[in-house]
């Protein structure tokens, strides 16, 4: 129990340091830090799998991405600069937080819990493949569709970094003209 | 566990089933034992598993130190020189005084560096880089830590060099570090794809992702002197040889070096690191390289196995141990021989050649387990169709890389 509450207060300390921080790439180290605690807290319910998929996949895949995301945003090198707060944000922040808890509280709600501690099921690769390409293989399809879609998106946004100074044009309609080839759409006019 | 004199004996080699084996087999393991059974019971557990930690520390810390004089006389050798040859007999003391220099030397961190990132990059990178020695199965009873999940764990740890990569680089404020940095993940993630697909056939094939598990899997000898291993598979061969450029390319070794191209980048995303944090880097690429070697046998060589019955006689950690240096000789070898890739070159092998190879060779595992499986017929069948699976598509894929670049002509004044 002791080293449950520990790994918690682990959990939830670096999660309130990474939102309080106000330079973006030390929020994100600081959040790997919350993921070593959720994979450490799968290590210690006894699922050596996916403690160490969590390490391989958030530790080395995910914080890469997450870094890189920080730098093409340009705000690495200086403080995030924190807009004064309005109703709007306010009204998304309640409507986001309030979303996942919503999910997290069905989840926790919906789990049979044994009474007492149960011995952990013996699990070998071979069952984990079997379960993942029969009974859960069209949630692992969809995953690696999404993580693709993302992919491409990363690719597309990245690429078209060099017409940022026209994407920061305020009216829309002249951006959309700005970005169409100019021999094309006038024609009918 | 059955011990080798059992199993011999059952063979019809029961002349060579003598106590010897068993004995210096064990010899380790009693050795912690009686050293464990000093302290009184409740600390014994502690001292333990300080031992097993020690132990690793000490024989890689000293292999690490006696690799890089072997490398330097080498490379020496190969390039038609001497080598290091003033300190000690030999030249043999020249790791130690390299370790006295780092060590006073100063220390400069640039003044508007992210001090405390700075300074826990070469840490993480070197402690990460030391625990991946935890689930290698170094005998047959000599393995650090037992893990069911043990190659996810040899590469969960792995995965911290690349931050740790980012982390120096960024730290730095300095932006040909950080684009060098860049420049390095690049290429570590674009290997690491091709090493971890030609680790999945020998998990498949196996079932298991233990690594003891999968070095027993590889006992047994076809007529007593051709060894079970991996690599003598068409699937194992080809994946081996992927698996070495992939490790080549992970841990920046030469041909890959391109990160800390030392002549054209003055060591990329190690500009700003001095002193004792450089070498700490330095020691985590050898650590790296050695980890990954040490994999590298457990999963195709056979890891601790005897290559023949009748050289069972010879103690597993041993084997283990002439296998590793045999592989590290090579990429020594390597690295003497061939010229670094340029960094677009870099990313086309990878992305080009080795993912599609290794995809390929996937498929080609599966089969040859299906056909051997079926059995009969399909036992033979399987060699030439599973070479050619192996074979054909490295052609295919080589030729389409290598289009367009052709033999070089040489043109001279007339």
């Amino acid at each position: 129990m002791l080293s449950l509450s520990l790994i918690a207060a682990l959990i939830l300390t670096s999660a309130a340091v990474a939102l309080s921080l106000r330079n973006l790439i030390h929020s994100a180290l600081v959040l790997i830090v919350t993921w070593l605690g959720v994979s450490a807290f799968y290590l210690w319910a006894g699922a050596e799998f996916v403690g160490f998929a969590q390490i391989l996949l958030y530790v080395g895949a995910i914080s890469m991405v997450v870094l890189f995301a920080v730098l093409l945003t340009r705000r690495s090198m200086d403080e995030a600069r924190v807009q004064p707060s309005s109703l709007r944000r306010v009204i998304a922040a309640v409507l986001a937080g309030g979303a996942l808890a919503g999910v997290l509280a069905g989840a926790v709600l919906s789990t049979r819990f044994l009474p007492g501690a149960g011995r952990p099921p013996e699990i070998n690769v071979r069952q984990i493949g079997l379960q993942l390409m029969g009974p859960h293989a069209a949630s692992l399809l969809l995953v690696g569709v999404l993580l693709t879609v993302a992919l491409i998106g990363a690719t597309v946004i990245a690429s078209s970094f060099e017409r940022d100074d026209v994407s920061s044009d305020p009216d829309p309609r002249a951006r959309s003209r700005g970005r169409l080839p100019s021999n094309s759409g006038d024609s009918h006019v | 566990m059955t011990s080798p004199a059992l199993s011999l004996f059952n063979a019809p080699f029961a002349a060579l089933a003598i106590p010897g084996p068993t004995f210096l087999e064990r010899a380790p393991l009693e050795l912690r034992d009686w050293f464990v059974h000093l302290f009184p019971a409740p600390a014994q557990w502690l001292v333990h598993h300080l031992i097993t930690i020690v132990a690793v520390l000490a024989v890689f810390g000293l292999f690490f130190a006696f690799l890089t004089i072997a490398e330097r006389k080498l490379l020496g050798r190969l390039q038609n020189r001497l080598g290091p040859n003033r300190t000690g007999p030999f030249g043999f003391m020249q790791p130690f005084a390299d370790a006295i220099k780092a060590l006073t030397k100063e220390d400069v961190v640039p003044a508007a560096a992210d001090k405390l990132l700075h300074f826990l990059a070469p840490v993480i990178v070197c402690s990460f880089a030391l625990m991946t020695f935890a689930v290698l199965p170094f005998g047959r009873h000599l393995i650090p830590l037992e893990l069911d999940a043990a190659v996810l764990y040899f590469f969960a740890a792995g995965a911290a060099t690349e931050l740790a990569i980012f982390m120096a680089g960024w730290s730095s404020r300095n932006k040909y570090s950080l684009l060098a940095a860049m420049r390095a993940l690049a290429q570590l993630i674009s290997y690491e794809l091709p090493l971890l697909l030609t680790v999945v056939p020998v998990v498949m094939l196996t079932g298991t992702l233990s690594t003891q598990n999968i070095v027993l899997a590889q006992g047994g000898w076809w007529h007593g002197v051709i060894p079970h291993w991996h690599v003598f598979t068409p699937w194992g061969f080809a994946g081996f040889l992927i698996f070495l450029v992939a490790a080549l390319a992970e841990t920046n070794r030469s041909p890959f070096d391109s990160p800390e191209a030392e002549s054209e980048l003055i060591a990329g995303h190690l500009t700003e690191y001095s002193g004792f944090k450089y070498a700490l880097f330095f020691m985590a690429e050898y650590f790296g390289m050695t980890a990954l070697c040490g994999l590298g046998v457990t999963l195709f060589l056979g890891g601790w196995q005897a290559p023949s019955v009748y050289l069972q006689f010879i103690p597993s950690y041993v084997w283990f141990g002439l296998k590793l240096i045999a592989m590290i000789l090579l990429l020594i070898w390597i690295r003497g021989t061939l010229l670094r890739l340029r960094i677009d070159q870099l990313m086309r092998l990878s992305w080009k050649l080795l993912v599609p190879l290794a995809l390929i060779n996937l498929l080609n595992a599966a089969f040859w387990f299906q056909a051997g499986e079926l059995g009969g017929a399909f036992a033979i069948a399987r060699w030439p169709v599973s070479i050619g699976l192996a074979v054909l598509p490295f052609i295919a894929f080589g030729r389409r890389l290598g289009r367009g670049l052709g033999p070089r002509t040489y043109r001279y004044a007339p």
